[in-house]
C-alpha cells in the first residue's frame, strides 16, 4: 500500500514536471510577443519595450526563462505583466469569488443526478426513463451560452430579480436580510447553469452503472429469495453501483479552478475563469501559466485521491 | 447404400439453415431501427449534411443565390418571414424568393443566408477536428497496444534528440550545424539497424550502453496521454486559438490536437485484448506482416468504440467551435458561423430575439442529433448493453 502511494506520487511529480515544460513551450513558441500587445500605443516606445523585456527576462533564452518563471512561482514572487500585482494574490482573490459557484454547483449536481439516475434505471424503458434520457441529451447538447440567455430572459421577466454580477451595485448600504437575498439570487442562476451539464452526464452514468449491477447474478438471487423490491434495489444493487462514484469525488477537484469561462463572462462574475480569459486576451503569460500549473496540480491531486479512495472502498484493488 | 444415406442427411441439413441468414449490416440495421431517438438523430444528421453542402454552393462564388454579405442598412432587424420594402432596395439587393426567411440582422444581412454559410463551418469543424483526433488516436493507441511491450533504447533517444536538434537548427537557418546533427541522427539509426540483434555479452561497453533499455513504448505513450489530460481542455484551446492568427483551420487543428486522448485509450485497450486472441496468433503464424495484421485483422474489431466516441466527439467539437465564436475567437468577422451570429445578435435579444434563437436552436438540434445517433450506435455495437430478450 505504502509502496503504491509512493510510486503513484513520484509518477505524478514527473507528470507535473512535463506539464510545466509543455505549457511553457506552448505559450512561448506561439507566434507573437507579449511585448507587442499594444503596438499602436504611442507611449509604448522601443526603449519601453526593451525595458519591459529586461524586467521580465524576455531577452534571455527559453530555458533560462523557464527556470526564472518556476523559481518565482515556487517562491511566490510571480507578478502579473499587466498590473504588477502578485499572481498568487490575484488568483486567491478570484478563487474566493468562484468558490460559492463551485460549491453550490457541485451540491446541485450530486444531489439531483443520483435520484434521477437511479429511478430511470429501476423503471427502465418506462415513460420516466425515456423522458429523463431525452432531457439529459437535451441538456448535454444545448450550448451553454444560449441556455444562459434563455434562462436570463425567463428569470428576469417572471421573477424580476437581478442576475448579472455578484451583487447589486450599492447593496452594501442596506440591511442584512435583503443583502443575503440579493447575493443568493445572483448566485443561483450561474450555479444552476454550471451544474446542468454535470447533472445530465452524471445521471446517465448513474443509470448505466445501476443497470449493470441490476443485471448481476447476486441481484437475481436476492430477487429469487423473495426480498421486497426496495431492499433489492437499494441494499443489494445500489451499494455496489455506488463504488465508482466514490472515486469520482477526487475528480471534481479540477472543477475548482476550471470554472466556466463562458458562464462567468456572461454573468460578469469575477471568478477564476474570467480572470484566465482576460489574461489570455492581454497575453499575461505569468497568469496563464500559473492558472495552468495550478489546475494541473488539482487534476493530479484529484486522480491521486481517487486512486486512494478506490483502494479504501474496493478490497480487490489492494494487492 | 450407407454412404448415400449419409450424403442425403448432409444435404438435408444444408438446405434447412438453422439460424436466420442475415449479414452483419442487416443485423445492425434491425437493432438500430428499434431505437427511435437514434433514428431521429440519423435523420437530422443527414438533413444537416445536405443543408451544409447546399449552403456551401448556394452562398459562395461571385454571384451566390443567397448572398450572406449583402448589407442593406435600410432593412435592418426585420423579423422572420418579413416582406422586403421594395421601394428602398436596388434590384440586386432584393433577397431570394422576395422574402426574409429568417429575418435580417443589425446590418440588414439575410440571416437565412448567413445560417447556410455557417452550417458548412460547423460541419467541417466537426468532421476535420474529429478526423484529426481519431487518426492520432488510432496511430498512438495502435502503437501502444501492438508494439507496447518493446523497449526504447538509449540509442533511439539519442538519434531522436539529434534529429530534433538538427531540424530545429535548420528551421533557424543554420544549415551546416543542422545538417551535421541530421547526419549524426541518420548514422545512429543506421548503426541500430545493422545491429538489430540484442547486444551480446562480448560487445564493447559503449555498445551495451547505447542499447540499454529505458522505457517501453506503452509507458511513453500513456504517460504522454496523462500529461495531455492534465490541461483543462477548453482553456487550453482558448489559449492556443487566442495566440494563433484567427482562421478556421487553426481551430480545427487545435481542437483535433487536444482531443485525441480518448480514442488512444480505446484503441489501446481493444488492441491489448485482441493481441492475445487466437485469430491474431493464427495470422501471425501465417507470416503476415504487422501492417496487415493491424489494419486488416485487428482494426475492424477495434473500431466500434472509436466510431461511437467520434460521433459524440463531433457534437462536442461543434459546441466548442460555437463557444469560441461566441467569445469572439475563430473565424474572422465577414464569414458567418452559428456561434458568431448568436454572439452578434445577443445585443438585440429583446428587440430581435430571432438573432439569438435561430442559431441557438440550430446548434442545439445538430449537436443533439449527433449525440443521439452516437448513443444509438453505442447501444447497437456493444452487445453487453443490449436489453435482454
Amino acid at each position: 500500500m505504502l509502496s503504491f502511494i509512493g510510486r503513484s506520487f513520484f509518477q505524478k511529480i514527473v507528470t507535473l514536471f512535463f506539464v510545466s515544460i509543455v505549457s511553457f513551450l506552448i505559450i512561448h513558441l506561439a507566434p507573437g510577443k507579449p511585448s507587442q500587445v499594444d503596438p499602436m500605443n504611442p507611449k509604448f516606445t522601443p526603449e519601453m519595450v526593451e525595458r519591459f523585456r529586461q524586467a521580465f527576462h524576455l531577452d534571455k533564452p527559453l530555458h533560462v526563462q523557464y527556470l526564472y518563471f518556476y523559481r518565482d512561482l515556487f517562491s511566490g514572487k510571480t507578478i502579473s505583466w499587466k498590473d504588477n500585482q502578485s499572481v498568487l494574490k490575484k488568483i486567491g482573490e478570484r478563487f474566493r469569488n468562484s468558490l460559492p459557484l463551485f460549491i453550490v454547483g457541485t451540491i446541485l449536481t450530486w444531489t439531483i443526478s443520483f435520484p434521477v439516475g437511479i429511478r430511470s434505471a429501476i423503471a427502465r424503458g418506462g415513460i420516466y426513463d425515456r423522458s429523463a434520457t431525452f432531457l439529459s441529451y437535451f441538456l448535454i447538447s444545448i450550448p451553454g451560452f444560449f441556455f444562459a440567455y434563455i434562462m436570463i430572459i425567463l428569470v428576469v421577466t417572471y421573477f424580476h430579480v437581478p442576475v448579472i454580477g455578484m451583487e447589486t451595485f450599492g447593496i452594501n448600504n442596506t440591511a442584512g436580510l435583503s443583502r443575503i437575498m440579493d447575493r443568493t439570487w445572483h448566485l443561483m442562476l450561474p450555479s444552476i447553469l454550471g451544474a446542468t451539464g454535470g447533472i445530465a452526464v452524471l445521471s446517465r452514468y448513474v443509470r448505466g452503472q445501476m443497470l449493470e449491477v441490476e443485471g448481476q447474478d447476486y441481484v437475481r438471487t436476492a430477487r429469487a429469495k423473495g426480498l421486497p423490491a426496495d431492499q433489492v434495489h437499494y441494499k443489494h444493487a445500489l451499494r455496489n453501483a455506488l463504488l465508482p462514484f466514490v472515486t469520482m469525488f477526487g475528480l471534481i477537484l479540477p472543477g475548482l479552478i476550471g470554472g466556466s469561462v463562458i458562464i462567468e463572462s456572461i454573468f460578469s462574475w469575477p471568478g477564476m475563469g474570467r480572470m484566465a480569459y482576460e489574461a489570455i486576451l492581454s497575453r499575461d503569460y505569468p497568469v496563464i501559466l500559473t492558472v495552468n500549473f495550478v489546475s494541473a496540480v488539482l487534476v493530479l491531486a484529484g486522480t491521486f485521491v481517487s486512486d486512494l479512495l478506490y483502494m479504501v472502498v474496493d478490497p480487490r484493488i489492494r494487492i | 447404400m450407407n454412404v448415400n444415406e449419409n450424403a442425403a442427411s448432409v444435404n438435408f441439413v444444408l438446405e434447412e439453415p438453422t439460424a436466420p441468414r442475415r449479414t452483419r449490416l442487416q443485423e445492425f440495421w434491425r437493432l438500430f431501427r428499434r431505437n427511435r431517438l437514434a433514428i431521429l438523430g440519423l435523420v437530422f444528421f443527414v438533413l444537416f449534411f445536405c443543408t451544409a453542402l447546399a449552403g456551401l454552393f448556394l452562398t459562395s462564388g461571385p454571384d451566390p443565390v443567397f448572398d450572406p454579405a449583402q448589407i442593406r442598412l435600410q432593412e435592418k432587424l426585420r423579423p422572420p418571414l418579413a416582406k422586403p420594402n421594395l421601394d428602398s432596395l436596388q434590384a440586386d439587393e432584393v433577397p431570394t424568393f422576395g422574402i426574409y426567411l429568417f429575418g435580417t440582422d443589425d446590418l440588414g444581412r439575410s440571416v437565412f443566408a448567413r445560417m447556410l454559410q455557417g452550417a458548412w463551418v460547423s460541419l467541417t469543424v466537426g468532421f476535420v477536428a474529429v478526423g484529426i483526433s481519431v487518426l492520432i488516436g488510432i496511430f498512438m493507441g495502435g502503437l501502444a497496444g501492438y508494439f507496447g511491450q518493446h523497449h526504447i533504447r538509449v540509442i533511439h533517444v539519442l538519434s531522436a534528440a539529434a534529429l530534433a536538434t538538427g531540424l530545429g537548427l535548420l528551421a533557424a537557418a543554420q544549415v551546416y550545424s543542422g545538417a551535421l546533427f541530421i547526419v549524426v541522427a541518420l548514422a545512429l539509426a543506421l548503426y541500430r539497424a545493422q545491429n538489430g540483434a540484442p547486444p551480446a555479452r562480448q560487445m564493447p561497453l559503449w555498445h551495451r550502453l547505447l542499447h540499454k533499455k529505458t522505457l517501453t513504448v506503452d509507458t511513453l505513450i500513456m504517460r504522454f496521454v496523462d500529461i495531455m489530460l492534465c490541461f483543462p481542455s477548453f482553456f487550453l484551446i482558448l489559449t492556443v486559438v487566442a495566440l494563433l492568427p484567427a482562421s478556421i483551420y487553426n481551430i480545427m487543428i487545435v481542437i483535433g490536437l487536444t482531443s485525441w486522448m480518448g480514442a488512444t485509450r480505446f484503441v489501446r485497450a481493444e488492441f491489448l485484448s485482441l493481441r492475445e486472441q487466437d485469430f491474431v496468433a493464427a495470422a501471425r503464424a501465417l507470416g503476415l506482416s504487422n501492417f496487415r495484421i493491424i489494419f486488416r485483422h485487428m482494426m475492424p474489431n477495434a473500431i466500434a468504440p472509436v466510431l461511437v466516441s467520434a460521433t459524440i466527439g463531433i457534437a462536442s467539437a461543434i459546441l466548442t467551435e460555437a463557444g469560441l465564436s461566441f467569445l469572439g475567437f475563430g473565424v474572422p468577422p465577414p464569414h458567418a458561423t452559428w456561434g458568431n451570429i448568436l454572439s452578434d445578435g445577443k445585443r438585440f435579444i429583446f428587440d430581435a430575439p430571432w438573432l439569438t434563437f435561430i442559431p441557438g436552436f440550430a446548434i442545439l438540434v445538430v449537436v443533439l442529433s449527433f449525440n443521439l445517433f452516437g448513443e444509438g450506435l453505442r447501444d447497437v455495437l456493444n452487445p453487453k448493453l443490449r436489453e435482454r430478450q
